[in-house]
C-alpha cells in the first residue's frame, strides 16, 4: 500500500515519460536537494554559531552568516546552472556488440551564462563511484554542444538510451540539482562478428555460386574512392598519376554472386550463426564481392557497397527479435 | 588533484593561519610555513606526497612540541595551534576531493579563532579577502575545468549576494547573551595592566599602541592632572615585585568633603580582569560593580567583552579619614633585609621632619633635585633594586619612581601604597572623546595622612611634570624607543589617526558591541514596536526570503529572454514582407523551395531571393558562421524591395 503510494508520488513528481524532439529544462523538471556535503556544512555552521554566541564574537556572526547565505545562494546557482537548457537527442551510429555506443545529445545553451560541470549518468547509477556510465561537461554561453554519452552494448538488436539523469552540484557542491532525460533514441547493435570465418564459396544452395577468389581480374574500370572501400582495391597507380584516390571496380558475372546463407553457417546456435554471418558480410564487402543475404525470414538481393553491407548487418542484427524491438 | 587547485588551497590555508603568527610561538608559524612551502614544492615538481609514517612522525613531534612549549593540551592557544597544524598536515595528504572539502571547512573554522584576538575593521576586510580566496578554491574544487577568471567571478558574485543577506541576518538575528558554557581560563587575551608590578612591567606596556578604553565627558572635562584612572592597588612588596596581596576585609570606603563631581562614559576594551577604571574617587557607576576597600571598582565577572558604563567621580575628596589599624599596618610592611641605604635615608628624613606631610614633601623635593632621568629604557637593577636606582643609576620609568617612593615612605613610617592605572589620554576632536592607550599606563603612590586620608602623590610629576601635563612623548627624552604613534606626529597624520579611531569607535559600538540591548534600541529607532524575539525572527526570515526572491528574479530573468537569431529574424521579416505582397511561405516550404516559387512568380526578384535563400540555408543548416557574411546577409535582406 505504502509502496504503491510512493510509486504514485514518484510518478506524479517526476512524470517519467519517453520524449522525442527538444526538451527544455523548465522549473517543473528540475529537482534539488542538499548533498551530504551540504549537511556537513550545516553542521559546521551550527558549531560556529554556538561558538559565536558563547564567545560573543560579532565578526564570528558575520562569518557564519556570510557562509550560510552563500550556501543558500548556491542553491539558486545550482538550479540556474540547469535552467532553460534545451536538449535534443542526436544520432547514435550503429556498432557491434561488445563495443560502446555513443549517443549524441545536443545541449543548446541560448543564455549568456556558461553552464559548468554538468554531469550525465544512467539513472540509478551511484553518483559517488566514478562509473563509466557517467560523463561531465561544460556548455559555454550561446552554444550548442554535442555530447556523446557512452553506453556499452552487450547484445545485438536495438539498444535504447533509456533514462538519464542530468545533474549538477556546481558551484559549491552543497546542492544536488537534477533532471531526468528519457529520449526515444536508440542505437542499432550488430552481432559481434566471429574473428575468422571463411566465406561460403561454392556452397550456394542453388548451385550458381561457383566462383573463385581470382574472379577479381575482370577489371571493369575505376570509380571515385568512398570511405570504407577496401585498401587493396585502391588504384595506387592512378593515385601516383595524380588522379586522386580511385578504386578498381570489377564486374562480377551474374553467376558469380555470393550468397551468405543462414542455413549454410555450420554453427549450432542461432547467435553463433549470426556472428559468423556478420563476419561474412564484412569480409565479402572488404573483398569487393557482390553478395546477397539469405535469412529464414527473407533475402536481400546481391549487391555491394556500404549501403548493402549496412542493410545486411541490420537484418542480421534484428533477425528473429520480438516485433516491438525490431521496429 | 589539479595543480592550480592545490595552490588555491595552499593560499587559503596560508591566509587563515597568517594572522596567528602574531601571537603563537615562532616554531608553530615556522613549522606551518615550512610545511606549506614543502607542499608547494611537491606540487610544483609533481613529486609524490610524503609517506604516511613520515606524516605520523611529524604529527607526533608537533604534539610533543606543543606539550613542551605550552605545558598543556587544552586551552585556546593550544586549540588554535592544533587546528593550524591539522590544516597544514591535511594538505600533505591531499588526495581526493573529500580531503579538499575538509580543508575548506577547517579554513573557515580557523578564521573564527582569529576573532578571539582581533575583531577590528582591518580584520573584517581581511576576512572578506580570505573568504574570496577560499570560495574561489571551493568553486574550483567543484569544477576543475573552469579557468581563473570565471572562477573569481562566480566567487565574487556569491560573496556579493551573501553580503546584503548577511546584513539582514546580523541586524535581526536574535542575540543570545553568552556564554552558553564555561570558558577555558585563557579564552580571552589579557592585555593591559596586571595585578602586580615589577621594574619593566609598565615601560613594556607603554610600548603598546592598543586602546585601553575610550572616555567621553558629556558636561565638563577635567584638567589633565586630574585624569588619574585608578586601576589595581598594590600593597605587598617582596623587594622586587609589588602585588595586591590578600585581604578578607570588607570595609566600605568612606568619602567625605566631596566636591567637583564629574560625569563620564567609558567604553572599556576587554582585558579579562575584573577591574574597571574610574577617576578618583568614584561615586556612582551604571553597572552592578562593587567598590573595594582600596577604592577599586570591581566588575562581577572578568571583562571579556567591550563594556560601556557611565560613572560619576568627585575630583576633590577625603578618603577614609578613619582607616582600620590593620590596613595601616599593611601599608607599613617592608622587607627589611633589602635596600639598607634607602631605609637609612628614610630614617634620616623621619628624624628631620615634624610630620608625615613634611616627609612626603622632603621626598618629592629629593626626587626633584637629584639628577633623576625619566626614561623608557633604564639600566638593569641588582638585588637591592631600590638602592641601586636611588643612588647609582638614577634612571627609571614611573614604576621605579612609584616603587621607590612608597618604599621610602614605609621606611619612614608613613603608610603608603602603589596605585596603577592610566594617566591622561589623547583627545579626539573629531569624535569628541579621549582615547586612553596602553602607552598611557602609569603608576603612582598614595599615602595616608591622618587629617587627609589617602592622598595621591605622583613622584613622576616631581621628575618629569610633562608626563602629567602633556603625555608620554613630551616626557621621554629618547623618542625613538616609543611606539611610532606615541611620538609627536605631524598634524595630518594625527588627524588621519583620529579619523580612523573615530571609525573604530563606531565600529566597536555598533558592530562589535551589537548585543540584545543595542539590537532592541536600534530596532526601536527603526520604528519597530513591541519587540519580541519571535517577531524579530519572523522579520528576519521574511527579509531574507524577499531578498533571495529578488536575486532569483534577477538571476533567472535573462534565461527566459530568448536571444533571437539575427539571421532568422531578418529572414522571417523578409517572409513577412513577401507575404504582404501576396506570396506567403507555406508551412512545409523550405527556404530554397520558397525562393524557387517566388522566382517563378516574380522574375524581377529571382536573383536576389535565390541568393538570399542560399545564404540563409548556409547559415541555418551549413557551417557558415562568420560576422562579415552575416552583416552582408542582413543588409541585403533589409535592402530588398518588393
Amino acid at each position: 500500500m505504502l509502496a504503491a503510494l510512493r510509486q504514485r508520488f514518484r510518478v506524479w513528481l517526476f512524470r517519467p515519460k519517453i520524449e522525442h524532439g527538444t526538451v527544455i529544462l523548465t522549473q517543473r523538471r528540475i529537482f534539488i536537494i542538499p548533498t551530504k556535503q551540504g549537511f556537513t556544512l550545516a553542521f559546521v555552521l551550527v558549531l560556529m554559531l554556538l561558538g559565536d554566541i558563547n564567545y560573543n564574537l560579532s565578526l564570528g556572526y558575520v562569518l557564519t552568516f556570510v557562509l550560510t547565505m552563500m550556501a543558500v545562494m548556491s542553491m539558486l546557482h545550482a538550479f540556474r546552472n540547469l535552467a532553460h537548457l534545451e536538449i535534443r537527442a542526436g544520432r547514435a551510429d550503429a556498432i557491434f556488440s561488445g563495443e560502446t555506443a555513443q549517443f549524441l545529445l545536443h545541449f543548446n545553451n541560448r543564455s549568456n551564462l556558461s553552464r559548468y560541470q554538468l554531469c550525465l549518468i544512467k539513472t540509478g547509477e551511484s553518483f559517488w563511484a566514478t562509473s563509466p556510465l557517467s560523463i561531465s561537461f561544460d556548455v559555454p554561453a550561446r552554444q550548442d554542444s554535442g555530447i556523446a554519452f557512452p553506453l556499452p552494448a552487450v547484445q545485438r538488436g536495438w539498444l535504447a538510451l533509456g533514462r538519464l539523469t542530468l545533474y549538477t552540484e556546481f558551484p559549491l557542491g552543497l546542492f544536488h540539482a537534477w533532471s531526468y532525460l528519457h529520449f526515444d533514441t536508440r542505437c542499432l547493435v550488430y552481432p559481434q562478428p566471429l574473428n575468422e570465418a571463411p566465406l561460403p564459396f561454392g556452397n550456394s544452395p542453388d548451385g550458381t555460386g561457383k566462383r573463385s577468389i581470382t574472379g577479381d581480374d575482370d577489371f571493369a574500370g575505376l570509380r571515385k574512392y568512398v570511405s570504407g572501400d577496401a585498401l587493396p582495391r585502391i588504384a595506387w597507380k592512378a593515385y601516383a598519376r595524380g588522379q586522386g584516390l580511385q578504386v578498381k571496380q570489377f564486374s562480377t558475372p551474374a553467376g558469380e554472386e555470393l550468397w551468405l546463407d543462414f542455413s549454410a553457417a555450420p554453427d549450432r546456435t542461432e547467435e553463433e550463426k549470426l556472428a559468423r554471418m556478420a563476419r561474412w558480410v564484412l569480409d565479402a564487402e572488404s573483398q569487393g564481392l557482390r553478395y546477397g543475404l539469405r535469412l529464414p525470414d527473407g533475402e536481400l538481393l546481391p549487391n555491394n557497397g556500404i549501403a548493402q553491407r549496412d542493410e545486411c548487418l541490420r537484418r542480421i542484427a534484428l533477425f528473429n527479435l520480438p516485433q516491438q524491438i525490431r521496429t | 588533484m589539479n595543480k592550480s587547485l592545490t595552490y588555491g588551497l595552499l593560499l587559503s590555508i596560508l591566509m587563515v593561519i597568517a594572522p596567528h603568527a602574531d601571537h603563537l610561538p615562532l616554531w608553530v608559524s615556522s613549522l606551518c610555513v615550512g610545511l606549506l612551502l614543502w607542499r608547494a614544492y611537491l606540487t610544483y615538481t609533481g613529486s609524490p606526497l610524503p609517506k604516511r609514517w613520515l606524516l605520523m612522525l611529524i604529527t607526533v613531534a608537533s604534539i610533543g612540541s606543543i606539550v613542551i612549549s605550552f605545558r598543556t593540551l587544552f586551552g585556546r592557544e593550544v586549540g588554535v595551534t592544533l587546528l593550524m597544524l591539522l590544516a597544514t598536515l591535511k594538505l600533505m595528504e591531499l588526495r581526493a576531493a573529500r580531503d579538499a572539502m575538509v580543508l575548506i571547512y577547517l579554513a573557515c573554522f580557523i578564521i573564527i579563532t582569529n576573532f578571539f584576538y582581533s575583531q577590528s575593521i582591518p580584520t573584517a576586510l581581511y576576512l572578506l579577502a580570505t573568504l574570496m580566496v577560499i570560495v574561489t578554491a571551493w568553486v574550483h574544487l567543484q569544477a576543475q575545468r573552469i579557468t581563473l577568471m570565471p572562477r573569481l567571478r562566480i566567487a565574487a558574485v556569491l560573496l556579493l549576494q551573501a553580503l546584503p543577506l548577511t546584513l539582514i541576518l546580523f541586524i535581526l538575528f536574535p542575540r543570545v547573551q553568552g556564554p552558553l558554557w564555561g570558558l577555558p581560563q585563557d579564552a580571552y587575551a589579557s592585555s593591559g595592566l596586571d595585578d602586580k608590578m615589577s621594574p619593566g612591567s609598565l615601560s613594556r606596556l607603554s610600548l603598546s599602541e592598543a586602546v585601553a578604553f575610550r572616555v567621553s565627558y558629556p558636561d565638563k572635562i577635567p584638567r589633565r592632572d586630574q585624569m588619574y584612572w585608578r586601576g589595581p592597588v598594590l600593597w605587598d612588596f617582596d623587594g622586587r615585585t609589588w602585588t595586591q596581596g590578600r585581604t578578607v576585609l570588607t570595609i566600605t570606603p568612606k568619602f567625605t568633603e566631596l566636591d567637583q563631581p564629574i560625569d563620564y562614559v567609558v567604553t572599556l576594551e576587554p582585558h579579562n580582569k575584573t577591574w574597571l577604571f574610574a577617576l578618583d574617587m568614584p561615586g556612582k557607576i551604571s553597572l552592578p560593580a562593587t567598590l573595594s576597600y582600596d577604592f577599586q571598582v570591581l566588575n562581577k565577572e572578568p571583562v571579556n567583552a567591550r563594556l560601556r558604563y557611565a560613572a560619576r567621580s568627585n575630583l576633590v575628596y577625603h578618603a577614609n579619614l578613619q582607616e582600620a589599624t590593620r590596613q595601616i599596618q599593611r601599608a607599613l610592611q617592608l622587607p627589611k633585609q633589602f635596600n639598607p641605604r634607602a631605609q637609612q635615608l628614610a630614617a634620616e628624613w623621619r628624624a628631620g621632619s615634624k610630620d608625615d606631610a613634611d616627609i612626603v614633601r622632603t621626598a618629592l623635593s629629593y626626587f626633584n633635585k637629584q639628577a633623576f632621568v625619566y626614561t623608557l629604557e633604564p639600566p638593569l637593577l641588582g638585588i637591592n633594586g631600590i638602592d641601586d636606582f636611588l643612588f647609582t643609576t638614577k634612571q627609571g620609568f614611573c614604576e621605579h619612581y612609584a616603587s621607590a617612593f612608597v618604599f621610602l615612605m614605609r621606611a619612614a613610617n608613613v603608610p603608603a601604597r602603589v596605585v596603577t592605572g592610566y594617566l591622561g589620554g589623547e583627545f579626539n576632536d573629531i569624535g569628541n572623546y579621549y582615547i586612553v592607550r596602553q602607552s598611557d599606563a602609569h603608576a603612582w603612590a598614595e599615602v595616608w595622612l591622618a587629617d587627609h586620608g589617602w592622598v595621591r602623590v605622583d613622584p613622576t610629576a616631581a621628575i618629569a611634570p610633562e608626563r602629567v601635563q602633556r603625555g608620554l612623548s613630551a616626557a621621554v627624552s629618547d623618542n625613538a624607543a616609543l611606539p611610532f604613534m606615541a611620538r609627536n606626529p605631524p598634524q595630518w597624520l594625527r588627524n588621519l589617526r583620529l579619523n580612523f579611531d573615530t571609525l573604530a569607535n563606531q565600529w566597536n559600538q555598533w558592530v562589535l558591541g551589537y548585543d540584545t540591548e543595542r539590537q532592541f534600541a536600534f530596532l526601536t529607532r527603526l520604528g519597530m514596536e513591541s519587540i519580541t524575539w519571535q517577531k524579530i525572527a519572523m522579520d528576519m526570515v521574511a527579509g531574507v526570503g524577499l531578498v533571495i526572491a529578488l536575486f532569483a528574479l534577477f538571476m533567472l530573468r535573462h534565461l527566459f529572454v530568448r536571444q533571437p537569431d539575427k539571421v532568422q529574424a531578418a529572414w522571417l521579416k523578409l517572409c513577412q514582407k513577401l507575404a504582404k505582397a501576396g506570396l506567403p511561405r507555406a508551412a512545409h516550404e523550405g527556404a530554397q523551395d520558397y525562393a524557387a516559387r517566388i522566382a517563378a512568380a516574380r522574375p524581377v526578384l529571382a536573383d536576389a531571393i535565390r541568393d538570399l535563400a542560399a545564404r540563409y540555408s548556409a547559415f541555418r543548416y551549413g557551417t557558415l558562421n562568420d560576422e562579415h557574411a552575416q552583416r552582408e546577409f542582413l543588409q541585403r535582406a533589409t535592402a530588398l524591395k518588393i
